[in-house]
Formats: C-alpha cells, sequence, structure tokens
C-alpha cells in the first residue's frame, strides 16, 4: 500500500455531481480460487479508490449515519479527512469512538447500520462506509504511524474485564483512555474472544486481531489469560483479594445449543463452535505439519442454520482440501435467513450448496460414526413469535442426504460459569445476565454487556454495549470515595 | 509461561511433573483438571490434578506419554515450561462426612483418586484404596497412596505383586465378603470403570467415575466433551467430570474417545519419523 497519496485540497463538488460518482465495487479474491485458500476475501481499497469513493460523501451536517452506528463513529469526519488523502488523520479520527476499527470494517452489517440511513443511499447506492473504515484502519496499520491518545495521570481506580471479545476490549479500551488501570481475563490462551475462535481467518485475519489487542496494550490494559473467572477465581475474589474497584462482564455466548435429534452424538457431529474452534484458534488448518490440533476430515459436510455462524462454518469446511460437497442446511427460506447477504452470496460464489426449507430429524450412524442426515422438507405457514413466518414439515418429504460430517449452528446459550459463581447476581430464564442500558447489574460495582446480556448478536452491538458501560463505570468508580 | 520444576520418569511412559502455577494451586480441590499446551500450534489436553501445593505455587501432574502431545510432553525437562496451564476446571468431588471410601485406580488412574482419597480422609471419613497395575515394577505412587488410606490392597495383573488380577477382581471379593462401604469411586480406563459399574450396579452401592472425553476449551464453550449421563447430554468440562456410574454411556464415550483416532495416528507417525531421522542424523554425526 503505497503511503506517498498527494494530500490536496478537497475537489469543488456539487452533491449532484457527488452523487454521479458510482460506489466503488470491493475487489475480491477470484471466488474459486480462494475456495482453496484462507486467505481474505477481499482485498481492500487502494488509497485512490478510498478518496474517490470518499468524495461520494455530502458531509451532511444531520448525519444520521453517526447515529446508526452502534459507537456512534464520526463519520462524516473520518471520510473527509479520507477525501483530502489525509488518512492518519483520518484513522485518529475512527479511534476516538472505536477501538477496533479494521475489525468493525470487516464484520460489521454496515447495511443494516449506518449505511441504511445514509442520505444518499435514499437516490444512490449509499456511501461504503465499511470499506472505507477498513481502508483507513488497515493503512494506519501498514504504515505503522499509530498515534496514541494522550493518557490522563493515573487515577488509582483498578478495573477487571472478564472476557477478551469485542464487549470487553472496548471496555478496556475507553476505560485505559481515562487513566484507570484496567486488567482483562480471559479463559483461552489468547485474546480476542469470538474474533480468534469464530470468525474465520478469510474474513478476519487474525494478526488484525493482534494488532488491535497490541494498540490496547499500548494503552496500558493488561491481559491475563489462561485464567476463568469462576474457576481460577471468582468475582468476589477479584474485588475483595485482587483490590478491583468494578467488574465488567463481556463473557459473550458460548455455550453451544444442539437441536435435541437422535443421533446427535454421533462420532462426525460437531457444534459449530467447536469446528470454528479447532479451525481458527487452534489452526487446525495447518494439522498435520504445523498445528496439533485435528479436525474433521470428511467429503461431505452438512452445516445446520442459517445465521453468520453457519456461513463461516460452511465456508471454512469448503476450505479443507479433502472436502468435496458443502451444503447449508436451513428450515426457512432465503428471506428469512439471519445471516448477512454478503456472507451468503460469498457462500454460494465459492460452491456451497444451500438446501433451503430443509430440517434435519435424525442423524444416521454406523459403528458409532455419522453416514447420514434423515431430513424434512418444510413449507412456510404464518409468522410466529420472532415475526417470521413459522416453518412446517411437509409429511411424507422425508429424505437422507449423505454426509460424513455435521455441524450444528443454531445458536448459543451464555455459559453459566459465573452465574453459578456469583451471588445476588441476577439472569434471565435464559442464563442471560440482567443488565440497565448502561451496563449495570443487580450487583454493585458489577457491569455486563455484550452476548451475555443480549443473547448471541453482533461484534458491533457488543462493543456499543462495552462503550456504554464504560462511560458508567467511570462515572462509578470516580464517584467513589478514596 | 509455567515452568517444569521437577520431572520424575516412572514405570511404563508415566511422567510426573511439578510444575508452577500459582493461580491453579491456589483454588484447587480434589477431583479437578487443568487444561496445558505445550507450545503455541500445540493442542489443549485436559489432565486430571494428582496434587497441589497453594503456598508453593505449584501443581502435581502425572502424564502418560502415548499421543504426539503427551510424548513431546515427555521430552521436556525441569527448567522448561508450558506456554498454558489453566485451572482448576471442572466440579470438585463431592465429600460427604461420616462414610466408607473405597477408590479403585488402575495404571495413571492412581494419580487422578489421590486428592480425592485424600480429601475423604481429610474429612475422617474411611478410606481404603485398590490400586492395580500390570506388574509390581510398574505400580504407581504406592507409599502416598498409603500415607492417606486406612487400607491399602493391590492388585496386579500377573499376580507378582497383591492379588492376581484387576483393580476389580479385589473389589468384587470385597462386595461377595459384605465389607461395609458406602461410596465406591473408580478413576481408569473406560474398560475399567464400566467394569466397576456394572459390578456395584446389582449391589445398589453408590458408585462414582471421573470421565475423560477428548476436550478443548474445558469452559462449556465447545460440547467435544460430551457424555449422556442418565440419557441427559452433559459436558463433562462442566457439568462433571464425576459423574454416578451407574448412569453413564460407557459405549457412546468409547465410541466418541476415539473421534480424532485417525489424524492422532497421523499426527504421531510424522512426529515418530522426524524423530527417527533426526536420531540417525545424530548417529550419523557421531
Amino acid at each position: 500500500m503505497s503511503n506517498e497519496v498527494n494530500v490536496a485540497t478537497q475537489r469543488k463538488l456539487t452533491n449532484k455531481e457527488r452523487m454521479k460518482i458510482p460506489r466503488h465495487p470491493m475487489p475480491e479474491q477470484d471466488p474459486l480460487e480462494r475456495a482453496k485458500n484462507f486467505l481474505e476475501v477481499p482485498i481492500g481499497y487502494t488509497p485512490e479508490m478510498a478518496m474517490e469513493e470518499a468524495e461520494r460523501c455530502l458531509q451532511c451536517k444531520n448525519a444520521k449515519c453517526v447515529e446508526g452506528c452502534p459507537v456512534n463513529v464520526k463519520i462524516p469526519e473520518f471520510i473527509y479527512h479520507t477525501a483530502m488523502g489525509n488518512f492518519e488523520l483520518a484513522a485518529q479520527k475512527l479511534k476516538e469512538t472505536n477501538a477496533l476499527p479494521a475489525v468493525c470494517g470487516r464484520v460489521c452489517p454496515q447495511e443494516d447500520q449506518c449505511e441504511a440511513v445514509c442520505t444518499i443511499g435514499a437516490r444512490v447506492e449509499p456511501v461504503a462506509i465499511g470499506r472505507l473504515e477498513r481502508f483507513v484502519a488497515d493503512w494506519e496499520r501498514a504504515s505503522g504511524k499509530i498515534n496514541l491518545p494522550d493518557i490522563p495521570t493515573p487515577s488509582g481506580k483498578k478495573i477487571a474485564v472478564i472476557g477478551a471479545g469485542p464487549a470487553g476490549l472496548t471496555v478496556a479500551g475507553d476505560l485505559a483512555k481515562l487513566g484507570h488501570s484496567v486488567t482483562i481475563f480471559e479463559a483461552l490462551h489468547k485474546p480476542g474472544g469470538v474474533l480468534v475462535y469464530g470468525i474465520p481467518e478469510f474474513r478476519l485475519p487474525k494478526k488484525i486481531v493482534e494488532a488491535e489487542v497490541t494498540y490496547l496494550e499500548r494503552l496500558g490494559v493488561r491481559i491475563k489469560c489462561d485464567f476463568v473467572v469462576g474457576m481460577t477465581q471468582t468475582i468476589d475474589e477479584l474485588m475483595t483479594e485482587g483490590g478491583f474497584d468494578a467488574v465488567f462482564i463481556g463473557t459473550g455466548a458460548g455455550l453451544p445449543y444442539f437441536l435435541g435429534v437422535p443421533g446427535e452424538n454421533l462420532n462426525g457431529v460437531y457444534s459449530a463452535n467447536e469446528f470454528l474452534t479447532r479451525v481458527n484458534l487452534m489452526k487446525g488448518y495447518d494439522f498435520p505439519n504445523k498445528a496439533d490440533t485435528p479436525i474433521p476430515m470428511a467429503k461431505h459436510v452438512a452445516v445446520i442454520g442459517g445465521g453468520n455462524t453457519a456461513m463461516d462454518a460452511a465456508r471454512t469446511a469448503r476450505r479443507l482440501p479433502w472436502t468435496e460437497k458443502v451444503y447449508i442446511v436451513y428450515r426457512r427460506s432465503n428471506v428469512e435467513m439471519p445471516a448477512r447477504k454478503e456472507e451468503i452470496h460469498h457462500g454460494e460464489q465459492e460452491g456451497v450448496e444451500f438446501l433451503l426449507l430443509t430440517n434435519p430429524t435424525r442423524f444416521l450412524g454406523n459403528n458409532g460414526w455419522l453416514v447420514g442426515m434423515e431430513c424434512q422438507r418444510m413449507e412456510l405457514g404464518e409468522p410466529d413469535a420472532s415475526g417470521r413466518r413459522k416453518p412446517i414439515p411437509i409429511a411424507g418429504s422425508e429424505f437422507t442426504l449423505n454426509v460424513e460430517s455435521a455441524i450444528v449452528a443454531t445458536g448459543n446459550g451464555s455459559n453459566p460459569l459465573i452465574n453459578k459463581t456469583t451471588p445476588g447476581l441476577q439472569s434471565n430464564k435464559h442464563g442471560n445476565i440482567i443488565a440497565d442500558d448502561e451496563g449495570k447489574t443487580s450487583r454493585e460495582g458489577v457491569w455486563a454487556g455484550g452476548d451475555i446480556v443480549i443473547g448471541a448478536a453482533t461484534v458491533i452491538k457488543a462493543m456499543g454495549a462495552g462503550k456504554k458501560a464504560a462511560k458508567s463505570i467511570h462515572q462509578y468508580v470516580m464517584s467513589k470515595a478514596v | 509461561m509455567f515452568q517444569i520444576l521437577e520431572k520424575n520418569d516412572l514405570a511404563a511412559k508415566v511422567f510426573r511433573y511439578v510444575i508452577s502455577a500459582p493461580d491453579v494451586a491456589r483454588k484447587a480441590k480434589a477431583g479437578q483438571f487443568v487444561i496445558l499446551r505445550l507450545y503455541d500450534e500445540g493442542e489443549r489436553i485436559p489432565i486430571t490434578l494428582a496434587d497441589w501445593d497453594s503456598d508453593a505455587g505449584t501443581i502435581i501432574l502425572y502424564v502418560q506419554a502415548i499421543g504426539k502431545t503427551t510424548i513431546m510432553m515427555s521430552l521436556l525437562k525441569a527448567g522448561d515450561s508450558l506456554a498454558d496451564v489453566v485451572g482448576p476446571l471442572g466440579i470438585p468431588s463431592h465429600v460427604e462426612k461420616g462414610k466408607t471410601l473405597v477408590a479403585l485406580g488402575g495404571g495413571f488412574g492412581i494419580a487422578a483418586i489421590h486428592p480425592i482419597v485424600r480429601a475423604h480422609k481429610q474429612a475422617g471419613n474411611r478410606t481404603i484404596s485398590i490400586i492395580g497395575a500390570r506388574t509390581k515394577e510398574l505400580m504407581l505412587m504406592e507409599a502416598e497412596m498409603r500415607a492417606i488410606s486406612d487400607e491399602v490392597r493391590i492388585a496386579t495383573d500377573d499376580g507378582s505383586y497383591g492379588a492376581k488380577g484387576f483393580v476389580t477382581t479385589v473389589l468384587k471379593k470385597m462386595i461377595e465378603q459384605k465389607e461395609p462401604m458406602d461410596v465406591i469411586l473408580a478413576i481408569g480406563p473406560v474398560i475399567m470403570m464400566k467394569a466397576v459399574a456394572d459390578l456395584t450396579r446389582p449391589y445398589g452401592v453408590q458408585t462414582l467415575v471421573s470421565l475423560n472425553p477428548i476436550m478443548m476449551d474445558g469452559t462449556g464453550m465447545c460440547g467435544a466433551c460430551r457424555v449422556v449421563v442418565n440419557n441427559k447430554m452433559q459436558f463433562a468440562c462442566v457439568d462433571g467430570p464425576e459423574f454416578d456410574a451407574h448412569l453413564v454411556d460407557f459405549e457412546l464415550l468409547v465410541a466418541r474417545q476415539k473421534m480424532y483416532s485417525p489424524q492422532e495416528k497421523i499426527s504421531l507417525d510424522i512426529f515418530e519419523k522426524i524423530c527417527q531421522s533426526q536420531e540417525q542424523r545424530e548417529t550419523a554425526a557421531w
């Protein structure tokens, strides 16, 4: 990436002229090529592409995009600097409110957030805000010109953050910038949470997560891995013996749901969490040469579910050299699919086959190993409680899908370790911790946010919750008598 | 990093390690385990805690070198470090006072019963340990078990020490002779735990086993370690590892332990080839 872009003054364009510039497509790896590798699918804008795309922004005074963003990134400002070719300033603007821009530029559903409310979107395609965010964050990382904000004198307050996922990293970054001493406790051996165990390399390269984590460490955040709060120490122990003034719980939604149909414990049936963790966190795609963690070696794979995790699992399976066929098995139609359109489209391009209106009823085994999946065709009836049309089985439509591997990606519940070991911490019937708008829980000095509160959702929603909690924690610790 | 402070080569490819892991040692309780990783790119493997010293910040693990990771671990020396040790994990063993415990340990399963027997002893319970090995020279932890047991009974497959036969042979005789016992604990290979469950079921004696399915994260996140107990899916890492032996689906456990057998063999073969060529090179250099 070239750093030598001429810093020009912004061209004087009329709004009409700006809207005439077509939205710049994202250059991508060829689908047939990328289905054989784990390299990132989008290649990224060049500086020229970014500057041109940035000129499409009308610099609205009443910027709806900012409100559309869960962490309120100063979108018109960072895009203004981008259009001017001043990427360093653009990056600083981004980081004022977003600690993980390179991540968000890749995994946020911009089409439902900032870009959904973009003013020009009513007439032409909206400004590619996500792609610009990604470009600016990548440019900054490649340039090495990573500026640290001024950090105030230490406040003397200690804050414990449980879980180094999107919510926890955001809370930690915001509180460190305010001068607090922050320690993140992470159960796994690497920080990042779902960013490292769940989202695959080809969608979010792990070196990007590492760079964002390094930035937090430079802000003074301490990260203690291999530490399971609830087991290694409880929240009460952290607050009494550990001397932490406040605790934030951001443990995510990490308890896999299974289907409850016969044969689910056959060898070859996995949770998406297990499959993705083996491949991503444990680098199973390098087994047996570089990595020691084995992964399933099936020719025919069915992924059950229609969310982003299901797409990640299917596209991951597709890339394993021994895999011949990968199916997405989803009980509703493509209209109801919760996955991002882009992910579905990428999966289709890479050769994932979609079996829609299809529901597994039984796993078939031979000697303890999965050999097939009995499925049933479905049709859509009246809308159910979720507002989506309810799938109804079609009698006599059963058929067998021959697969040796089935990956269950039908959602995650909340991990009960913290709830069980923290007296007085209230949770709902699903095990989600109850927290108010600021993230305050029923326990004094304890906040929670992200999937552990709202159930499995998105990276950016977890980050939004983290931002609010950080603000609230700051007020709390500063008001506490010394 | 977690430094190995001591390493002993015991019988039958079993090694004893004293490892610095202060956070684990501080909170460890009988029946719990850790997950360790040797290096980056290494796999995560669960090992039951055999002992710990919370003041010294150390834990003791017994590991049998049978797969790539455990063989690599057997090549480490005192002073070397492990990349990760996380724990303590799992629900601690439930110790009820006023009971007589009969604990069976087969092979390096003795390491796993050790802290549980001690917890019972400390609670004032009567403890009888039945420990077994193929032959006398391979018997592990006899002195340690004697120190915490009211009685130790020995079984060897070849009869070279104690009773000839398995630990279950000894238990069967005790049951037949109506020796008083309230709780039976069996830890070892699945086939041994299943044999104990089958033996005690008709007598209705409370029987506990500690299950060792394949695990990855050890915190309930992946579901690799799912077992079926009383017809219900349970995760051994967070719902166990200790379960009522009479309700465990052992056949499923045996099948699921073979989940990655083909891959484990590939991994081990490659590793052994590397070791061989290295040996040849070293021999050639001489």
